[in-house]
């Protein structure tokens, strides 16, 4: 058999999703953001909505996520991708805007926003990728952070009496009116890439269809910030992040 | 013409409302006007005041050191504003609850017992009106139709019943003021 | 149709004129001396007639970045604070110019510093006008001294905003904000089209990207020659804003021996104590700035050339007279006469002012 047969278009199992373009990523081998970012290309194509979508990027790693993803982007400034979303989705009703954060940019410095935009009932839908660190700056305390996990800025590890408590923003959100579907997803496995690509999906057409604030974190890894190797990041993340932050729906109206 | 009226009592007793009523009666009157308060939480229950001038002629300064006719409503008042009448302008005052008197003798001084006629009304909220009554007997610089007219557009349209009560207390001020001299 | 004439105050007449200018959106958080933006729009209820969204955010952080969010797709948007609400909103003024985005922020300013004061107050010039936010940016700052022009800037500010593609703030103080004067409203203009923002803003990140490649808002530019690329387009834009724009206003300056400039509501009590001063002989004219931000230095300098002396008026500690003097360049004594923390001096006391600073008496 030749190659050429080989290539033929009925042989195709997989390729990359056509909103994704050749830009090279700058995000670190392992890093849980590509399988996401990923993800949601092929859901917005998948729903038909590349020409009616507002993104909004955060400050963090994902900071270039306009790069990636060919739809309408803005970057917003840190935190405060919510409000942002806000204005874009109240004064644009029939578009698809969602926003795409980290743990620093939703559930610290904006975490206002956040808690406004979802109380309110946005019609807007949020990533969340919660890595428990912060990637982009060099590996420092995120809010999200564990007891005892080592970062820059806790190089001895978490303390309670010091830094307080790591913040299961989630289970706040879910508790708002404004919400109709929080929950909580990995990609570290083909099983949970699909179960986390449904519940983008699911996010995506609340947007579509004024149902409210859609929340969609994602338990991730950052095997450079918590220095380990792919595998062994995913390992950690399963052992450590998945127990203090279970997975699952947390509210799925 | 240019008259140059501030009115100053307690939060609550109706000075910025009468001097809005007062505005909008110039606006019917086709004068040019403005109407500068005081505000912020003195508005509820401090010293209030607002400044209003109506002038046939374009408007300078909204903020003034001088005034043609001043209406006092209470005693901080008096005190802050009885110098800053004109020689030869108006001081209307409510005698109710003033202990030191105004002295000057270079102005027209107008005691008014508003606050009596109020009672006798029975209605405290026709007070400022009262008030406003005697500020036009003493200074005619609108007519009482065009005050009417600039209530109803004040008011919002729930209070319009009240507008006959309004009138009858503008009235009753006019009423008030036997002695002084139109200025 | 007969003009309409109404009574209101400065700030009613801001909510009034973004209705009937069309304004796509409203986002504020209330502050004391200017709420009444915020309360008159939502009891105007726009959202029913030309549908404007209005909204009370979480504050005045979130609000400014609603207005970047909004101007990002094209609409026209604004926002309306005081003073301490707008040093919150700095870095998002900031992100607004540095993506160059046509929008409108109204300053109701109030004595500072800090919390301060909740009267009148000037002081938020240099924040105005020098940028306040990081970076080299400036908005297009105009000075509404009567409500009629608190009205009339609102759709000056979009206008200017959307010609050159950046930001405008309507700086005025608690004076014309919360006084009443007659204004004459704009007719009600219809909102833009889904079709004319296209045409108007082919940059706009508005989600409907058929036809056309992907739009991006973006401040963030890694490579510093291109971030400096970037710098050199703004300054080519604040050049012809410089070059175009500046507007100023002037009374008494045909036979003026002396001259004071003073830009907003303070204006109009210097005028008085003009009009008071000519009835003693005195001959002092007046220059307002309209444009605080171009400021109209070549005319500035044109007067000093015949002036024995200049009285910069403000409700500040000595704030605009810094630009007044760069335009003088010495030629003629340039002093202050300023009033802080709220207090608004009246005619007689600029008169004194002048007298001891200016005739030195």
């Amino acid at each position: 058999m030749k190659p050429e047969d080989i290539k033929r278009p009925e042989n195709k199992v997989y390729s990359k999703p056509e909103l994704l373009n050749d830009n090279p990523m700058h995000y670190c081998p392992g890093c849980s953001h590509g399988v996401v970012h990923k993800l949601v290309a092929e859901v917005i194509k998948e729903m038909g909505v590349e020409n009616d979508t507002i993104a909004v990027a955060p400050v963090g790693c994902a900071v270039f996520a306009y790069k990636y993803i060919d739809v309408d982007w803005i970057e917003a400034a840190h935190g405060r991708a919510p409000a942002v979303a806000t204005a874009a989705k109240r004064l644009n009703p029939e578009r698809l805007v969602f926003t795409y954060q980290g743990d620093g940019d939703l559930a610290a410095i904006g975490t206002a926003e956040t808690i406004h935009a979802a109380n309110r009932g946005e019609n807007i839908a949020i990533i969340f990728i919660n890595n428990a660190i912060y990637g982009m700056t060099g590996g420092q305390m995120a809010p999200t952070t564990l007891e005892g996990q080592k970062t820059a800025t806790t190089p001895y590890g978490r303390r309670i009496d010091l830094n307080g408590y790591p913040l299961k923003i989630s289970d706040l959100l879910a508790q708002l009116e404004g919400t109709c579907y929080v929950t909580r997803q990995t990609v570290h496995t083909p099983a949970s890439v699909r179960k986390a690509k449904a519940a983008i999906r699911k996010a995506f057409e609340n947007s579509m269809a004024g149902k409210g604030t859609s929340i969609v974190e994602v338990v991730s890894t950052c095997n450079s910030g918590w220095k380990m190797s792919p595998e062994k990041a995913n390992e950690w993340m399963v052992e450590n992040m998945v127990p203090f932050y279970p997975l699952g729906d947390l509210k799925n109206e | 013409m240019k008259k140059e009226i501030i009115a100053a009592g307690f939060g609550g007793q109706g000075v910025l409302s009468m001097g809005k009523i007062l505005a909008y009666a110039g606006l019917m009157d086709d004068l040019e006007v403005t109407w500068m308060p005081s505000y912020g939480p003195e508005q509820r229950g401090g010293t209030a005041n607002v400044t209003v001038v109506l002038s046939d002629t374009p408007i300078s300064s909204p903020v003034l050191d001088a005034f043609d006719t001043a209406v006092i409503l209470n005693q901080q008042s008096l005190d802050k504003f009885e110098s800053k009448v004109k020689p030869g302008g108006v001081l209307i005052y409510d005698p109710y609850g003033i202990h030191r008197k105004p002295t000057r003798e270079d102005i027209t001084i107008v005691p008014v017992e508003a606050m009596e006629a109020a009672i006798e009304m029975k209605n405290a909220k026709t007070y400022n009106m009262i008030i406003l009554g005697a500020l036009l007997k003493v200074n005619p610089v609108v007519d009482i139709e065009s005050v009417m007219k600039g209530l109803k557009k004040a008011l919002p349209e729930r209070h319009h019943h009240l507008l006959p009560l309004n009138r009858e207390a503008i009235l009753r001020g006019m009423e008030l003021v036997k002695t002084a001299p139109q200025v | 149709m007969k003009e309409e004439i109404t009574l209101m105050k400065g700030n009613e007449a801001i909510a009034h004129a973004a209705v009937r200018y069309g304004v796509d959106g409203y986002f504020g958080y209330p502050i004391t001396p200017q709420s009444e933006v915020l309360e008159t729009l939502e009891a105007l209820m726009p959202w029913e007639t030309t549908g404007m969204t209005v909204l009370q955010a979480e504050s005045e952080v979130a609000s400014i970045n609603m207005v970047y969010g909004g101007a990002a797709t094209g609409k026209a948007v604004m926002t309306s604070s005081s003073s301490p609400g707008i040093s919150l909103m700095q870095e998002g003024m900031s992100y607004i110019a540095a993506s160059e985005l046509p929008a409108l922020v109204v300053n109701v300013m109030r004595g500072g510093p800090g919390l301060g004061t909740i009267h009148p107050s000037q002081s938020d010039y240099f924040q105005a006008t020098k940028g306040g936010g990081h970076g080299d940016y400036h908005y297009i700052v105009l000075a509404p001294a009567t409500v009629q022009e608190m009205a009339d800037f609102v759709g000056l500010g979009f206008d200017l905003a959307f010609k050159y593609r950046t930001p405008a703030l309507l700086l005025a103080d608690g004076v014309v904000g919360q006084m009443m004067e007659k204004v004459v409203l704009p007719p009600q203009r219809p909102r833009r089209t889904e079709k004319e923002i296209r045409k108007q803003c082919p940059w706009a990140a508005s989600g409907d990207s058929r036809g056309r490649k992907p739009n991006i808002i973006t401040s963030l530019e890694l490579d510093s020659a291109q971030m400096e690329k970037n710098n050199e387009r703004f300054q080519q834009t604040y050049h012809l804003i410089e070059q175009n724009e500046v507007r100023y206003q002037e009374y008494y300056t045909d036979d003026c021996e002396y001259l004071f400039v003073a830009f907003g509501s303070i204006a109009r009590i210097c005028l008085k104590a003009i009009e008071d001063a000519r009835a003693a002989g005195l001959k002092i004219g007046l220059l307002r700035p309209i444009t605080l931000w171009p400021f109209p230095y070549g005319r500035i300098s044109e007067l000093a050339e015949k002036m024995k002396g200049i009285l910069v008026v403000e409700l500040n500690a000595g704030q605009m007279i810094e630009d007044v003097r760069l335009a003088v360049e010495g030629r003629v004594p340039v002093k202050h006469y300023g009033r802080m923390g709220g207090i608004v001096p009246n005619p007689g006391e600029i008169l004194e002012a002048f007298n001891s600073y200016i005739l030195k008496k």
